[in-house]
């Protein structure tokens, strides 16, 4: 495949960003967003086709296997003997899934921008110009990300992403709570950085490579740039570090679950989904866009772009794995409890997008050779495609009531299906493919992730299908306050709330239709942990029974919040305690405050500015103020007087000779 | 003789032929289109050399990829793919200051010599290219000295000011006077080898005695000189000062440039081959100084140009580090990081220059603000002095990087601690690099200097500079290609 169209993939969303971020203030509102939109629209198109040879081509299968190749791989900096960092693109079946996946939901929040980003009179927000230089900036750092050749490029990718994360939720920089909540995801992901980081470190210290390639897969004879991914190889890559153990763990083990670590922080696993919804102070195409289909599955996407090295740890008797899907079951748990009491619109969505990532972390987790042959992989790699659209969905959706009502809180909704009827539609589609009803395309891949948690055990199964019977239920609470019950009046003076502009409907619609026929993908055909195409089918015995969960579920949503009665209230008083913990979504951001502020620094912060400002700073001053005497002592030298450059000359060349004479003579 | 040995000179031969063509049209061409004050005919020569000078360096990237390493005259002249691709650098920083001179050229006060800029330029480019090439001491010499003379004549281009005489005064002497113990210490070398030729010299395979040790050291002191290696450096201040600062940026970047690689062919074919590791003591006693001291120089200047002849000079202590690691490596980074260096320099001059074809002023104080009345200039100012520090992800902090690596690569402790202290100049040196950017951007003052619109031939050498400092910092190709190069022989 020739590299110009893949690097066009790359380059086309950078350029927009520096054109937009350079250029946008001269340039009329309206012209920016076609203009941002339009790119957009050119890199999905030309994504589409990438994946379109990938996928259907016939080029890139050998032997029924499904190959890896890279695109292109260049040198970016030569440090140290054989210490290279490449930047690359590498093609396989999840890195053009994603591409697909990216491309799509943001060419749809460009589109939905150019109405959200104005109020009802067609008044343009402030920045509205930087809105969409920042846009195009995430898109070019994600799909960097996803198609990395090596750990390093992904990591490089993996902060811009969290940078232009960072300045997108502090789009209102004027609002102090989305400055604050800019901070708070920037220093959280950071943290958890700081341990993918020392995991890569780890990882490339002992296996001496930075290369995906090299860690999981081998080149296929005679082909150029073109890989098969081999358990064999990452057998070879894990053993390198074999027999070093720390703290109770081999090594890799280590390295595994720091790289994980970082997965987390991205992806709001607990304990470090702290920053999720607060991230909602953004605007809500962002929160489509970044936090809910795109880069909070980035650590999904870490740990299955590391699978083979994840599965033969399991394999070898180490945690990695493991340790993946209890943290994975334990956040879907509490994310569907918290979202069951919030009242907020968008955290009610954060917490779902949460809980659902835990489901393909899970399914990750559960993943294994022997249970239909690492079904889990796959079936995670579909919820995230179908995610990421009913997901994207919903959230657009939330968005145009928001924008139609001017409140997030739901409370201020109520009885909208008549006044906003395709928002009502689109929503519905959204609730029944997230809460898996056939023939949405939730259902399909739920089905899978349970098929795969019951290969192995009994337990993730049924504790994953309660987690599936909330997400139903907290969906349809959700649906019902807002679209059913009692309208609220329109108060003179306010505007009554009605369907949006098409630049906000028509990607609602697309978003819903492919939300419903998503599930129809042949997927075991295209996305496989080793490239050979899987034929599981519908194991209908789990999907009937997770379909029954779903139903009743979203049966007792109808029968507490269809209309305003008073079995929540009695609900809510039968479990006061569970219920306070949930609404205040258990302390955790408390905690928080109580470990940093009160142990962390008053015990290591403080010690530490006492070294910084008395040892260091003293330090430095001492060196300034010798390095300014110094500096006024000599100054003599450079006396404007040529005959006494002409002697410093002279007396130099004859010391720098005869001192060496004398230095090699004398003493040696 | 064989005639067709000149076909390996391409680029002095393209340069000569550049060089005549400026010559004729000065010579024949009507003289109010050369001294008039007629606006379109004024450019007229500046147009002609500059252009002219443009194809030039296009053919030579064209040749320099092809040809192979060839070595004629009896060895007196070679040329390889790497000496090719430093003149190509070279001639890339010439184009930049042919761009950024125009408007000064065009200014009233040079209509009687508008030309003479651009030949005794060609000239002394012409020079540095032999000083590259030469593989004999003799040539080496012409080219030195041809690289030199001239330049005292363009260091004196202002004829009418005070400072332009006193500093060519300055240069002319300073540089006779080095000559002069250049020649001795070379007269000390053919007597204990009997050749001129590098490679007999090396060949001669000399033991250490004292009249060697004091023959390099003269040779070192002599091109040292025109790198401006502490203690050799007292002239460069007041000839950075007093010359047009057209010249000054010509002389602080492509001289030293030329110089600097030059001086490493020496050190490495010559003096590297001897059983005495003599030169590399004295060189890391001269880098040392040369860093530091010009360090400490730079933090007390208020004159632009001054602090960026002490910033040139600490900045010659950091490229001689790639000649003391002398490895493959460590060329690769040398002439990446003269490459780099070109470009920094260049754009902060390029600002220097725009303001001072304006207002006339080069006073640190007079940019106070500046900021707010010329946001562009202060920008890229404030980019060629983050560049020059070495603040990633801009150039000059990779091609300090790979400059500290490549002397690391030699291994021994010594090297580990010339880096470190090279390191803790690099801190001294952030500080009064920062200090324009302080006094751009903090300082409250308001600004001497009023809102103005660049000429467009200033504002295309700023933008080129300042694209190569973002862009050499994040491409790799420039630096990867430049190191596969170094691994042939020189």
């Amino acid at each position: 495949m020739e590299a110009t169209l893949p690097l066009l993939i790359l380059v086309l969303p950078l350029l927009m960003f520096l054109f937009l971020g350079l250029f946008g203030k001269f340039m009329s509102h309206k012209w920016a967003g076609i203009i941002g939109t339009a790119g957009m629209g050119v890199t999905m198109i030309l994504a589409y086709y990438t994946a379109y040879l990938y996928f259907f081509s016939g080029n890139f299968v050998e032997d029924g296997t499904r190959v890896q190749y890279i695109v292109f791989n260049q040198d970016w900096l030569s440090l140290w003997g054989n210490l290279v960092i490449k930047l690359g693109f590498l093609l396989d079946p999840i890195s053009a899934l994603m591409l697909v996946v990216i491309t799509t939901i943001s060419f749809m929040v460009h589109l939905y921008s150019n109405g959200y980003m104005r109020d009802h009179h067609g008044v343009w927000e402030t920045g509205f110009q930087r809105f969409y230089a920042f846009l195009s900036l995430f898109s070019f750092s994600m799909l960097g990300l996803v198609v990395a050749t090596n750990i390093f490029q992904m990591y490089i990718f993996w902060e811009l992403v969290g940078a232009s994360s960072y300045l997108l939720i502090g789009f209102y920089y004027t609002k102090p709570s989305a400055v604050s909540a800019s901070k708070k995801a920037f220093i959280v992901t950071r943290f958890a950085d700081l341990g993918f980081l020392i995991g890569i470190l780890i990882l490339s210290f002992t296996t001496g490579t930075f290369d995906f390639m090299s860690l999981t897969s081998t080149p296929l004879a005679g082909v150029e740039n073109t890989y098969i991914v081999d358990a064999a190889t990452a057998t070879t890559a894990l053993e390198t570090g074999a027999g070093q153990m720390f703290l109770g763990g081999s090594l890799m083990t280590w390295a595994l679950v720091l790289i994980f670590m970082g997965g987390m922080g991205k992806s709001a696993m607990m304990p470090l989904h702290i920053w999720l919804p607060d991230a909602m102070e953004g605007p809500t195409p962002v929160s489509a866009l970044i936090h809910a289909a795109t880069m909070v599955v980035a650590g999904v996407y870490l740990v299955a772009r590391l699978f083979p090295l994840f599965m033969i740890n399991d394999d070898l008797g180490g945690a990695a794995l493991d340790i993946v899907t209890v943290v994975g079951a334990l956040t879907a748990f509490y994310a569907a409890v918290v979202a069951c009491t919030q009242l907020d619109i968008k955290r009610v969505l954060a917490f779902s997008t949460i809980s659902q990532i835990a489901f393909m972390m899970v399914s990750l987790g559960v993943s294994r050779p022997e249970v239909h042959d690492n079904l889990g992989y796959m079936a995670s790699m579909f919820h995230l495609f179908t995610h990421a659209m009913f997901k994207a969905l919903l959230f657009l959706g939330a968005g145009a009531l928001i924008h139609a009502v001017g409140s997030n809180d739901y409370t201020a909704m109520h009885g909208l299906r008549k006044r906003m009827p395709i928002t009502h539609i689109t929503f519905l589609v959204g609730c029944l493919a997230i809460a898996g009803i056939i023939p949405f395309s939730g259902f399909f891949s739920k089905d899978e992730i349970l098929t795969a948690c019951f290969g192995n055990s009994i337990i993730a199964y049924v504790w994953m299908s309660m987690v599936a019977g909330l997400t139903a239920f907290y969906m349809f609470r959700l649906y019902y306050l807002i679209f059913w019950w009692k309208e609220h009046k329109v108060h003179e003076g306010h505007h009554a709330p009605k369907d949006q502009p098409w630049t906000m409907t028509l990607p609602l619609v697309i978003l819903a239709i492919v939300a419903t026929f998503a599930g129809f993908v042949p997927f075991g055909d295209l996305v496989t942990w080793n490239g050979h195409p899987h034929h599981g089918g519908i194991n209908w015995m789990i999907a009937s029974i997770s379909l029954c969960v779903a139903l009743l579920a979203i049966g007792l949503a109808t029968i507490m919040y269809r209309k305003e009665n008073p079995l929540p209230e009695r609900m809510r008083h039968l479990f006061p305690n569970l219920w306070t913990w949930a609404r205040n979504r258990f302390y955790f951001d408390e905690l928080y405050m109580f470990i940093t502020h009160k142990i962390i620094f008053n015990s290591i912060c403080k010690p530490i500015a006492w070294f910084d400002r008395h040892v260091i700073d003293g330090t430095m001053d001492a060196f300034a103020s010798v390095t300014n005497k110094a500096s006024y002592a000599i100054r003599g030298l450079q006396s404007g007087n040529v005959q006494s450059y002409v002697w410093v000359y002279l007396i130099g060349a004859i010391v720098l000779g005869g001192g060496t004479v004398a230095v090699i003579f004398l003493f040696f | 003789m064989d005639y067709s040995q000149f076909l390996a000179m391409k680029q002095e031969i393209g340069l000569l032929i550049v060089f005549l063509l400026v010559f004729l049209y000065d010579l024949f061409a009507p003289r109010y289109a050369v001294a008039g004050t007629d606006k379109k005919a004024v450019k007229g020569i500046s147009m002609l050399a500059t252009v002219l000078f443009a194809v030039f360096t296009a053919y030579g990237f064209c040749c320099s990829v092809t040809d192979n390493a060839q070595s004629v005259f009896g060895g007196m002249y070679s040329t390889t793919p790497v000496v090719a691709t430093i003149k190509n650098i070279l001639n890339i920083g010439v184009l930049i200051v042919l761009i950024q001179s125009m408007q000064w050229n065009a200014s009233e006060a040079q209509a009687t010599r508008r030309a003479e800029f651009y030949e005794l330029l060609f000239i002394t480019l012409f020079g540095m290219y032999l000083m590259i090439s030469a593989r004999h001491f003799l040539l080496f010499v012409i080219g030195l000295e041809s690289a030199s003379l001239p330049l005292a004549a363009m260091v004196a281009f202002d004829k009418n000011k005070y400072e332009s005489h006193e500093a060519a005064v300055k240069y002319i002497l300073t540089a006779v006077f080095s000559s002069a113990i250049f020649m001795l210490g070379l007269s000390f070398v053919y007597g204990l080898a009997g050749s001129l030729y590098f490679d007999k010299i090396a060949a001669a395979a000399l033991q250490d005695s004292g009249l060697l040790i004091v023959a390099m050291a003269f040779v070192m002191a002599g091109i040292g000189f025109k790198l401006s290696l502490v203690p050799f450096h007292l002239w460069t201040a007041d000839v950075y000062q007093g010359a047009p600062t057209s010249v000054t940026s010509y002389l602080s970047v492509i001289s030293k440039g030329a110089t600097a690689f030059a001086f490493m062919v020496v050190m490495v074919q010559v003096f590297g081959q001897f059983y005495s590791d003599a030169w590399e003591w004295m060189l890391y006693a001269l880098i040392i100084a040369t860093i530091t001291i010009g360090n400490l120089f730079a933090i007390r200047q208020r004159n632009m140009k001054r602090f960026l002849a002490f910033s040139s000079v600490s900045q010659a202590g950091y490229i001689m580090l790639g000649v003391i690691g002398a490895n493959e490596m460590s060329l690769a980074a040398m002439m990446f990081y003269i490459l780099v260096y070109i470009f920094s320099n260049l754009a902060a001059f390029g600002v220097i220059q725009a303001i001072e074809n304006k207002t006339g002023l080069v006073g640190m104080d007079s940019y106070r603000g500046l900021h707010k009345t010329n946001p562009r200039l202060a920008f890229a100012m404030m980019l060629a002095m983050f560049s020059l520090a070495g603040i990633p992800p801009f150039a000059g902090f990779f091609s300090k990087f790979f400059i500290f690596t490549g002397a690391l690569n030699q291994g021994s402790v010594a090297m580990y601690v010339l880096v470190l202290i090279a390191l803790i100049n690099t801190i001294v040196s952030l500080y009064y690099y920062l200090l324009v950017v302080k006094a751009m951007y903090i300082a409250p003052e308001e600004c001497e200097i009023a809102n103005f619109k660049s000429a467009c031939s200033e504002r295309l050498a700023l933008v080129v500079t300042v694209g190569g400092i973002i862009l050499l910092g994040i491409v790799s190709v420039v630096y990867n290609s430049i190191l596969t190069m170094t691994s042939s022989p020189l």
